[in-house]
């Protein structure tokens, strides 16, 4: 089993002491090693929170929570980190330092292996640059190896932080809005990059999406989220239209209704 | 595996390589006979004789003196710190401000009318720049050593090297903050027919006000570190005091006087964010 | 008919009274203990000995070997400084680590105020009680001006880390690299110009700094000029006066055209 988790509630990230109001709330999820799920959900249902503490990014507030049949907060700091290593989050904003070149921020990737002197040295002089290499071309960015990433587009970017998740050794992919920067042709091509990788490696991969079209068009199995719970948690057969706009009705003010979602539901022509 | 990584990785060569390598090299070609000239020996420190005098000299500091009389020494020789500051700062604020003036452009009404100043303007506006950068070049404690052989030791030398030094600092960023500002409203009453002092009063200063007392007040503070400074040429002050607890090796009287220092540093610190708030 | 009244004048704070009152009895309570001889100053006696004095400068003495000197000084001066200037930047990204909170609060308050302490005191005051430790000569001017300027830069780097944004540093440590490889390959390259920026800046006030240091006994420049004119010696030390100038400006030209490319890069 990749991830279980059990009544797992956790606060927001400012939250005080004491607060009730939980980013997730008695989330119950369990994931064979192997699977591609993705997560959809208005904004603020807590996707980003999920993946967040998937990652083992911060402790649940209540509930169990286990990593490849390990609970990681009853582990010591050490062996807690080490199994980060085998875990890799790529967050919604690429996490690229600005003037940073691209091969070194690609293969940043590679750093949970690397000691410490290597990976001074590969800032000096980069360690790989042809896996770097490789991983950028299968997201047909080979050309801007060596170019600093603030010359980047956004989409470029977005794909840029891709690359280094082929070059991580990690055993389960947590992907935050991958495709949020991405033209549709793009988008897809990005995603079955993904897909083919996690296939590869056998590798977990959960991915949260705003294009409800694409989650249903590529993934088995479909999670959607809403104020922190989990709705629905079905293979992708079972999801219906009625499902998908339970999901997303009653935005809260000042939400937009994402442009993306299946033509049932949006006016398409009609300026947003 | 190796070979075939290495013959891969020549298919993506480095193009920063060659220039960090050169780099590199160059700087340790520099660096080497830096490191000769200035004598840099890390290894006297550990030396027995220098450990020893270090010993000696550190096991003075505590505890650091603090005799009635002398602490009523460090007082007077505190306040006298202060106001050579203060005096010199005021003399260089008295020869900035004309300064100032001949140097910025925004208040050359010749400007103005053509778009290019007169010749005599421009020569005369070049020559106060000129003299602000003679002025703030030669560093204060230069002006302190020679001020001192002229007028003798003391604190008027002190008074007059920050005078001085202080006036062409405080004159370059004054003409800068000036001549950064809103230019409309000067430049307004100037084509109006107001003389150029008016201008200023009432066109540029009242948003370049807050910049320039910010930028005195800093530089008060500056001052007075610079006159403890000088007082190691006989200039007065903490400074001179400290020369001579340190020719004596007095280690606790050193070491008092680094605290007052320090304390003093800290609250010319606070008073100068407290007066840039008040009068910003 | 009603009147028209004219609304009062607003009041100016007598808070705002007091402290300019204030300032004013600074002044003039301090030119008055100061005890400046005006009249001495500026009497035709003060002044005709001034000329005399500062006539004395010149010609600058240009005599072959003194030249020598003076270059050899120069060279001291310049790598007083450079080295100083190297040094304070290493030590300063290391104390800046724990200064920027990396390493819990207390480490940050204590490195802040060792940090607070090496600045504030100034490089001269340092030459004088390094001399003890290090000897006569310019280790003890790139001693002092090396602890001095870490205490600057320093700070400087720890606030610079500080206001960055921890995104890609929090995410390399999520996936599971080790904090000071995620510390190198996420924050230093966002700051690693604003770092240098400083430091060039700050090698501009070394140069003037290690210029100086020489009148305690510190080596370069300063020791020559307070040799020269101790022995009463103008020309030369017009010399060594231009000499400084010289290193002065070529320092601040070479620092200025560095910081220009590090800001357009």
């Amino acid at each position: 089993m990749s991830f279980v988790l059990r009544g797992v509630s956790v606060r927001h990230a400012s939250a005080e002491r004491g607060d009730s109001c939980h980013a997730l709330n008695d989330v119950g999820l369990a994931v064979e090693q192997g699977e591609q799920i993705a997560l959809i959900g208005p904004s603020g249902a807590g996707k980003t929170t999920l993946l967040h503490t998937l990652a083992c990014a911060h402790p649940q507030a209540f509930g169990e929570f286990s990593v490849f049949g390990v609970s990681p907060w009853k582990l010591s700091h050490a062996e807690r980190h080490a199994l980060r290593a085998r875990l890799f989050l790529a967050p919604q904003t690429p996490p690229l330092p600005p003037r940073q070149r691209v091969v070194t921020a690609v293969l940043a990737g590679c750093l949970p292996q690397w000691s410490l002197w290597q990976a001074i040295a590969s800032l000096i002089r980069p360690g790989n640059p042809d896996a770097a290499y490789d991983a950028l071309a299968r997201f047909d960015l080979q050309d801007k190896l060596y170019a600093r990433v603030d010359c980047l587009s956004g989409g470029e970017r977005q794909r840029c932080g891709m690359a280094r998740l082929l070059v991580s050794k990690a055993d389960a992919f947590l992907v935050d809005e991958p495709l949020s920067a991405l033209d549709p042709t793009l988008a897809r091509q990005t995603l079955i990059t993904l897909q083919q990788e996690a296939t590869s490696r056998n590798a977990t991969l959960i991915c949260s999406l705003h294009q409800v079209e694409l989650a249903l068009s590529h993934f088995p199995r479909i999670v959607g989220l809403r104020d922190g719970r989990i709705v629905f948690d079905v293979p992708r057969a079972k999801v219906t239209e009625a499902m998908i706009e339970e999901l997303y009705r009653n935005a809260k003010h000042g939400e937009q209704i994402d442009p993306v979602v299946p033509p049932a539901r949006s006016c398409i022509g009609a300026s947003c | 595996m190796s070979m075939f990584d290495n013959a891969a990785a020549a298919h993506h060569p480095d193009p920063a390589w060659r220039g960090r390598i050169t780099a590199t090299l160059v700087a340790l070609i520099l660096l080497w006979p830096m490191l000769v000239a200035s004598e840099f020996k890390p290894w006297i420190l550990m030396d027995e004789q220098s450990l020893g005098a270090t010993g000696d000299f550190l096991s003075g500091f505590l505890p650091p003196a603090h005799s009635r009389e002398f602490l009523l020494l460090l007082l007077d020789a505190a306040w006298q710190t202060i106001a050579i500051a203060t005096a010199g700062l005021t003399l260089a604020l008295l020869a900035a401000i004309p300064l100032t003036l001949l140097a910025t452009e925004s208040l050359s009404v010749s400007r103005l009318e053509s778009g290019r100043m007169r010749l005599v303007s421009a020569v005369v506006r070049q020559s106060a720049r000129w003299l602000l950068v003679l002025l703030r070049s030669v560093p204060e404690l230069v002006w302190a050593l020679l001020l001192v052989r002229i007028v003798g030791l003391g604190p008027t030398a002190g008074v007059l090297a920050i005078a001085l030094t202080y006036s062409g600092m405080l004159g370059k960023v004054y003409a800068e903050i000036l001549e950064s500002s809103e230019a409309h409203a000067t430049q307004s009453l100037l084509k109006n027919g107001c003389g150029r002092l008016a201008a200023l009063f009432y066109g540029t200063l009242p948003a370049a006000a807050s910049e320039l007392v910010s930028y005195t007040t800093f530089r008060w503070e500056c001052a007075i570190r610079g006159s403890v400074v000088m007082g190691f040429v006989g200039a007065g002050g903490i400074g001179q005091r400290m020369d001579e607890s340190m020719k004596m090796l007095a280690g606790d009287e050193v070491s008092t006087m680094l605290i007052v220092f320090v304390l003093l540093v800290a609250c010319a610190d606070r008073v100068s964010t407290f007066l840039r708030k008040r009068l910003g | 008919m009603t009147q028209r009244r004219i609304p009062p004048p607003p009041i100016i704070e007598p808070a705002t009274v007091a402290l300019l009152a204030g300032l004013l009895v600074l002044v003039g309570a301090s030119f008055y203990s100061l005890q400046m001889k005006w009249d001495e100053l500026f009497s035709a006696d003060a002044l005709r000995s001034s000329l005399e004095f500062l006539s004395g400068f010149a010609p600058p003495e240009l005599a072959g070997p003194f030249l020598r000197r003076i270059a050899e000084g120069m060279l001291e001066t310049l790598s007083m400084s450079a080295v100083g200037t190297g040094i304070a930047f290493a030590l300063g990204i290391a104390l800046a680590l724990p200064a920027s909170g990396r390493f819990g609060a207390t480490a940050r308050s204590v490195i802040r105020l060792a940090l607070n302490i090496l600045r504030s005191i100034p490089e001269l005051v340092w030459a004088v009680v390094l001399l003890i430790a290090a000897g006569l000569g310019p280790f003890a001017g790139t001693l002092a001006l090396a602890v001095h300027t870490t205490g600057v830069l320093g700070r400087l780097f720890a606030d610079a880390l500080e206001n960055l944004p921890t995104a890609p540093e929090d995410t390399l440590r999520i996936n599971g690299a080790k904090p000071m490889a995620a510390f190198c390959y996420a924050a230093l390259p966002q700051i690693s110009p604003q770092l240098m920026s400083y430091t060039l800046y700050r090698w501009e006030n070394n140069i003037r700094a290690a210029a100086i240091l020489g009148v305690v006994g510190a080596g370069g420049l300063g020791q020559m000029l307070k040799y020269h004119l101790s022995l009463f010696q103008m020309q030369q030390a017009a010399s060594v006066i231009i000499a400084m100038l010289a290193m002065i400006a070529m320092v601040d030209g070479i620092s200025f055209r560095l910081r220009r490319r590090l800001v357009g890069n």
